[in-house]
């Protein structure tokens, strides 16, 4: 079993270490840094994180003001609030005007599950992913995190980055080397490819090693970076195994199993199963029973495997 | 304060006229776009672009410029057209607002028109986004103070906001009013375009904004109240919330919608309206006369 390590103290770490290495980077905060671990930063570089409370819309305009100025802004909040209440200035400014804003996306899917329906964000990798000179990034572990938010720093243009509240399996050691808008391999396999983004990644290597000992031979593929779609990655899987499996704490509507199928319908027709919360609103309860309860168990990834197995011809 | 001469007010007062005078005919050619708001902030627009703001139209993206929001993006006929006179594009360009290949969107696109320096349009944004950047330009300034003495005012780039009334129902005006207090930000100008009338009717009716001045002072902001059409009381208003130390202000510029036009003001329908061709020749009429009377001041 995998070591684990909470997400959002390693987002917190890897935010300092960006404040040091690069003296743009500022840090915005919508009153809960100390759930998102933001307040890391702020205790290193008070001078450069700004609380404008309650208040999300203010939070991304704010943001929008000083990346306009020059500054590198990272705007944190929960991700349902950042993808619904202050949807309209992400779109206005981060997208249409360009702003330089990183969306820092905190408690993605399910993860802040004690808090209930209204705090789950389901819907906001199909909500950010549908905006033009939009980037959203879901890294699966620690590690990840680590790697992928300097490249968020350099990036040229808004990014939706979106962390899990909890304890994750580590999955990736040093030699991991992410690079924004590129899959990353993690497993070989012939049968079927599990695609998997955020903790769901864990959940396709657990289903890989049951579908082997059915004599199922599943490759096992990162997709941290949902837009834009490594869209040569993806057909490449799809010829090389015949059928692909997508796997996201997300609604199955508009997210990583959408990408997917959009390009695989174009490029290359293969079976496509997606494993994600089959649209409806969870409920409040324990992380890991949600998971399973909403469609997104490792018995359903291994369920939608050997279905795509099955529809191969 | 600064002494502002008589000429110069006329100067300012007749552009501003003129200004009017074109917009009309833009509008009127496009068959699309606000006059109202763009009438009522005519003034206001040529004070800070041909007077009060440190800007260099040959650099749209000078790091020492001032900054000015049009947040009342609707109004965005006004903007261009004291844009393009202040040299940042060619005026000819002007007649093609609202058309098919535009830098001239039907609101303003800062990517595509360099010297806008927001899009706008969603309403209520200009003082949160203008918290950003008046945050921003502190930090940057406050470098190299903190090894020497602070440097003078007139080497400070600052911020300044230009709203409507009825955008302030937004309830992130009001977030970013806060925040602006917060953080003490006396480098931010906000002017309120007070003309009384919203889309579909008054202020007071949709959606009463009174005692303004009582609410921005509530949030912590300096307060002027000015007549938005006297030059005179526009330029030193500016000039005294320059000087305004440690918190945001603002200045209450009472206005008219649909100003110079008297079919038109105070009339919400000419809020987004096109004229025909009878209704623009009145108002071209109207305003030429008022123009006359500008240029026969003395």
């Amino acid at each position: 079993m995998a070591e684990l390590v909470l997400m959002r103290k390693a987002y917190g770490e890897a935010l300092v270490q960006l404040g040091r290495d690069n003296p743009d980077v500022v840090v915005l905060s919508a009153d809960v840094s100390n759930s998102d671990f933001s307040y890391m930063f702020q205790e290193a570089f008070p001078d450069r994180f700004f609380n404008v409370g309650i208040a999300e819309q203010c939070l991304i305009d704010v943001a929008v003001g000083l990346a306009y100025c020059g500054k590198i802004p990272f705007a944190n909040s929960f991700a349902f609030l950042l993808a619904t209440r202050a949807l309209e200035m992400v779109r206005t400014h981060c997208c249409y005007g360009e702003a330089n804003v990183k969306l820092m996306a905190a408690y993605g899917g399910v993860s802040d599950s004690f808090d209930g329906p209204t705090h789950h964000a389901i819907t906001d990798i199909a909500i950010m992913r549908s905006l033009p000179n939009m980037t959203v990034v879901v890294p699966s572990d620690t590690v990840a995190v680590a790697k992928l938010l300097p490249q968020v720093a350099a990036w040229r243009g808004a990014v939706y980055f979106r962390m899990n509240r909890n304890e994750v399996p580590v999955l990736f050691d040093h030699a991991y080397e992410p690079k924004i808008g590129k899959a990353v391999d993690v497993r070989p396999g012939k049968d079927v490819t599990l695609i998997g983004t955020g903790l769901m990644l864990s959940r396709c290597l657990e289903a890989a090693e049951i579908l082997a000992d059915e004599g199922i031979d599943a490759r096992v593929m990162e997709m941290h970076t949902i837009k834009p779609l490594d869209a040569d990655a993806v057909v490449k899987a799809a010829r090389g195994t015949g059928a692909l499996v997508t796997a996201e704490e997300h609604n199955i509507i508009g997210g990583l199993g959408a990408a997917v199928t959009e390009v695989i319908s174009d490029a290359y027709p293969v079976p496509v199963k997606r494993v994600g919360i089959p649209d409806r609103f969870a409920e409040t309860g324990p992380y890991a029973a949600l998971l399973d309860r909403y469609g997104m168990a490792v018995a359903d990834v291994v369920k939608a495997a050997r279905a795509a197995v099955a529809a191969k011809r | 304060m600064h002494y502002h001469s008589e000429s110069l007010i006329r100067d300012l007062s007749a552009k501003a006229q003129s200004f009017r005078i074109q917009v009309l005919k833009m509008v009127y050619n496009a068959q699309s776009g606000h006059l109202g708001g763009a009438f009522s902030v005519a003034e206001i627009l040529t004070a800070l672009f041909f007077h009060h703001l440190r800007l260099d139209p040959s650099r749209p993206d000078w790091p020492e410029r001032d900054r000015l929001l049009f947040s009342k993006g609707h109004a965005c006929a006004m903007l261009y057209t004291a844009m393009a006179y202040r040299g940042f594009f060619p005026v000819e360009e002007l007649m093609t607002f609202r058309q098919l290949d535009s830098r001239l969107q039907g609101h303003p696109d800062r990517v595509k028109l360099p010297g806008v320096e927001m899009c706008a349009g969603p309403l209520g944004q200009g003082v949160a986004i203008g918290v950003g950047m008046a945050l921003a330009l502190r930090m940057d300034q406050s470098k190299p103070s903190a090894v020497t003495a602070p440097s003078a005012r007139a080497s400070r780039a600052r911020v300044y906001v230009v709203l409507g009334d009825g955008e302030i129902n937004a309830g992130v005006v009001w977030e970013g009013a806060m925040a602006a207090a917060k953080y003490r930000l006396g480098n931010l100008t906000a002017i309120l375009d007070y003309n009384g009338v919203q889309q579909t009717g008054a202020v007071a009716d949709v959606m009463p904004i009174e005692p303004v001045a009582a609410k921005w002072e509530a949030f912590g902001w300096h307060v002027q109240e000015i007549d938005g059409h006297n030059m005179g009381e526009i330029l030193n208003a500016l000039d005294r919330a320059d000087e305004v130390h440690a918190r945001p202000s603002i200045i209450i510029a009472h206005t008219t919608k649909g100003k110079g036009v008297s079919f038109m003001e105070y009339d919400n329908r000419w809020h987004g309206m096109p004229p025909n061709k009878e209704q623009y020749e009145r108002a071209l009429a109207e305003l030429e006369e008022g123009l006359r009377t500008w240029q026969n001041w003395s």
